[in-house]
């Protein structure tokens, strides 16, 4: 057990924090949903001229170039979180397509996509889930047939977020209809300017359309712009989820939020006393406490396993569980701590922190849907880290 | 940056797993319980010759001088075998005290006579201390206490007790005068803790001590508290998923259905984050002065509450047999339940962390 940093990381540590307090005004968010713009194009830039964008990735694909230290990683979400400045683009492009560019890629794709997507000039959107093909993603039926030098492409997409503001999609289709449903998917990218493709967005309980459904009619898609092999896609894909399984679990924006709860609890008052009076929400505030210091502690533990490339066992496969549901019932409490102002909509001069408090609870419930839903996770502890039996497979009574 | 246990650490606790597994079963388990012993003999034994009432002494007084990440792992393996054991008064508290309060020829005294398994000291929190209960208050005037304590920690065959009252801790030799006790019968009959009468009965004093010496005694038996739950809710976790392997129900293992599977993914993911949160708090308390109170109260108020899920859905994996006696595995919710409100309940933890932050 050793919580001191090295000197190298203190040091780097310290010009993250040089870093931002020099250019920290400079920075520009990304909205969710919205393509960046100018300014957050210029912020991307500097992030990646001094390395805290794209660390990791060869120079030669626009990156900074630097050995891979997950240490430093952490250190730059954790600085940036911790002094509340975006750090550059975090879009799926970047989270998620990148790193497995960089992994399965050809030397063509990667010299044609990770610069432009690291500098934000290049948005993509993801097209995994199907209506019919949610938790059961390997079940997914846009087609792909082969034609000459091209796959023609016909399906549906759903859950497909920034989908109207990408130039292009990374997108699960299946080529062999034979085949085993896990053996018969392919990864291709393309582009969403491309004829035959319809997107019509899909308005959430939050009021806004964070999603979109995704309509392929014909589209042409060229051999060359299938990521991995043919057939291969459901392994391409895998790789890509546990890129996205480790951007979701991230307890340091977790503590940011808790911050701003505590803040709110704080400031406000009920029938003109502070609510920090009341025992009942004291004790809720110190519950969510108790989650989010031992997830703190738990990231710790599952980084040294990262470092060390060891297993972390059940210990890796609770965080999306936990994690998830810890940062719901955050916004919960900050709902509820505000008595019926709570109800208010960003339309009434009254409401708290710009209504941002219901536009999170309905988010973060997606999010214990998303990315693997909190059944399904169940599922995954209790037959992987538990080592009970498998789900029976179905028996299927039409056929 | 490590934050892992060394190779001694899984060396240490994986030789008190394997020792306490071979010696406590269900049946002496049982037999200590039923007949109220004090402690399960050849398991103190083995605890001896492991080192264990050594753990934390100074080399100089015969001990091996760790820390309490390490009594943090020992505590996990207790809670796991629902050890009936001196630990958490005698090998803990009362040795903390000592070391850290005690004048030079008392630690000479006790702490080397502890460590070498020779004798045990009871540690008692009295009522003013802890804060959560109502009898009469412990008092000490001229070098004598009186009044009445409850719930006193490893102090049935106990040659000695420290007592923490009015800001200070004082020893009392078994034998003073003026000093009764009577067993208390509480949930856990694993560890039994008793009542202590002080009439005008002598105590020297514990030069060291102060406010902040029994605020970090506090925090160290949460620290072991929350570890003792920790490994006893993983016990009720691999019963619970063991049974539910064998366990035939609609002509299928009961573990094949989702409901059972979801029952123990869940009890897994509740206590799991808590393990993290114990090897920091255990790490703090030596290496971290100015977070341990903050983390203490918290690995109390988590392992407490998640322990007291799991110790709740395991019996329900279980069903009907979960309840029976016969089946023992309501040692170890008892057990839970115990660590869960002696010494203050989750919210008294709460409300302490809260405390801490204004």
């Amino acid at each position: 057990m050793d919580l001191t940093l090295s000197p190298n990381h203190i040091a780097f540590r310290q010009a993250i924090r040089e870093f931002i307090a020099l250019y920290g005004d400079r920075a520009e968010g990304v909205i969710p949903g919205q393509r960046p713009g100018p300014k957050q194009i210029a912020w991307q830039a500097l992030l990646l001229e001094h390395g805290y964008a794209g660390r990791f990735v060869p120079l030669e694909y626009g990156g900074y170039g630097a050995p891979y230290d997950i240490m430093e990683q952490r250190l730059i979400v954790e600085e940036f979180s911790r002094a509340a400045i975006p750090a550059g683009i975090g879009n799926q492009g970047i989270s998620m397509l990148v790193p497995t560019l960089l992994e399965l890629g050809t030397e063509q794709q990667k010299r044609d996509y990770i610069a432009p997507t690291l500098r934000g000039e290049m948005v993509w959107c993801q097209g995994y889930s199907e209506p019919n093909a949610g938790s059961d993603l390997a079940a997914l039926q846009t087609r792909g047939v082969e034609d000459g030098e091209n796959f023609i492409v016909n399906g549906q997409k759903i859950w497909t977020s920034t989908a109207h503001e990408a130039d292009m999609i990374f997108c699960l289709v299946r080529t062999e209809p034979h085949a085993p449903k896990h053996e018969g998917i392919s990864y291709l990218l393309f582009s969403m300017d491309d004829p035959g493709i319809d997107i019509r967005p899909l308005k959430t309980m939050s009021g806004r359309a964070e999603f979109n459904e995704v309509f392929f009619t014909d589209v042409r898609v060229p051999r060359i712009q299938m990521l991995g092999e043919r057939g291969d896609g459901w392994r391409v894909a895998n790789a890509t989820l546990q890129h996205e399984r480790a951007y979701l679990a991230n307890s340091a924006l977790l503590s940011q939020r808790y911050a701003e709860l505590s803040q709110l609890i704080k400031e406000n008052q009920r029938n003109g006393q502070a609510i920090t009076t009341s025992q009942a929400l004291q004790e809720r505030l110190m519950q969510l406490q108790s989650r989010l210091l031992a997830l703190k502690c738990h990231d710790l533990r599952l980084l040294t396993h990262s470092m060390k490339g060891t297993d972390p066992g059940i210990a890796g496969l609770i965080t999306k569980l936990y994690g998830t549901e810890t940062r719901y019932q955050v916004d919960v409490l900050a709902l509820d701590a505000q008595g019926e102002l709570g109800l208010l909509n960003q339309s009434d001069p009254r409401v708290r922190d710009g209504g941002v408090w219901f536009e999170r609870e309905a988010m973060d419930l997606g999010l214990i849907i998303g990315g693997g839903t909190a059944q399904i996770q169940k599922n995954i502890i209790a037959e992987r880290g538990l080592g009970m039996p498998r789900e029976p497979k179905p028996v299927n009574k039409e056929g | 940056m490590e934050f892992a246990l060394s190779e001694d650490q899984i060396m240490l606790q994986d030789s008190v797993r394997n020792a306490l597994t071979d010696l406590v079963d269900v049946a002496s388990l049982r037999d200590c319980v039923d007949n109220q012993r004090s402690r399960h003999e050849s398991a103190w034994q083995t605890m001896v010759q492991l080192g264990i009432p050594a753990l934390l002494v100074p080399e100089q007084y015969g001990g091996i001088g760790l820390s309490m990440l390490e009594a943090a792992l020992v505590a996990e393996e207790m809670g796991r075998a629902c050890a009936p054991s001196p630990y958490l008064g005698s090998c803990i508290l009362s040795t903390l005290a000592l070391m850290h309060t005690g004048s030079a020829a008392q630690k000479q005294q006790w702490l080397s006579m502890m460590a070498a398994g020779n004798g045990t000291v009871g540690f008692a929190f009295t009522e003013l201390v802890s804060g959560y209960r109502v009898t009469q208050p412990v008092h000490q005037q001229n070098g004598t206490l009186n009044g009445t304590t409850l719930f006193v920690l490893d102090g049935r065959e106990a040659d000695a007790y420290i007592v923490a009252c009015d800001q200070q801790l004082w020893l009392v030799e078994a034998n003073a005068s003026g000093l009764t006790f009577t067993p208390q019968h509480t949930i856990d009959g694993s560890r039994p803790t008793l009542e202590l009468n002080f009439n005008n009965t002598p105590a020297q004093c514990l030069p060291d001590a102060n406010r902040t010496s029994i605020e970090q005694l506090l925090n160290a038996a949460w620290i072991i508290q929350a570890a003792d739950s920790l490994g006893a809710a993983w016990k009720m976790i691999d019963d619970a998923v063991a049974y539910a392997q064998v366990r035939r129900q609609f002509g299928r293992l009961i573990g094949s259905f989702q409901a059972v599977k979801h029952l123990c993914a869940e009890m897994a993911a509740d206590i799991e984050p808590g393990r993290s949160l114990v090897w920091y708090a255990a790490h703090a308390f030596d290496n971290a002065p100015d977070e341990v109170t903050l983390y203490a109260c918290h690995a109390k108020a988590l392992l407490s509450d998640a322990g007291h899920i799991v110790a709740r859905k395991s019996i329900e994996v279980h069903g009907g047999i979960g309840i029976t006696d016969d089946l023992g595995l309501h040692y170890w919710a008892k057990r839970i339940g115990q660590n869960r409100m002696l010494l203050g309940s989750p919210h008294d933890a709460h409300q302490r962390a809260m405390q801490h932050q204004t």
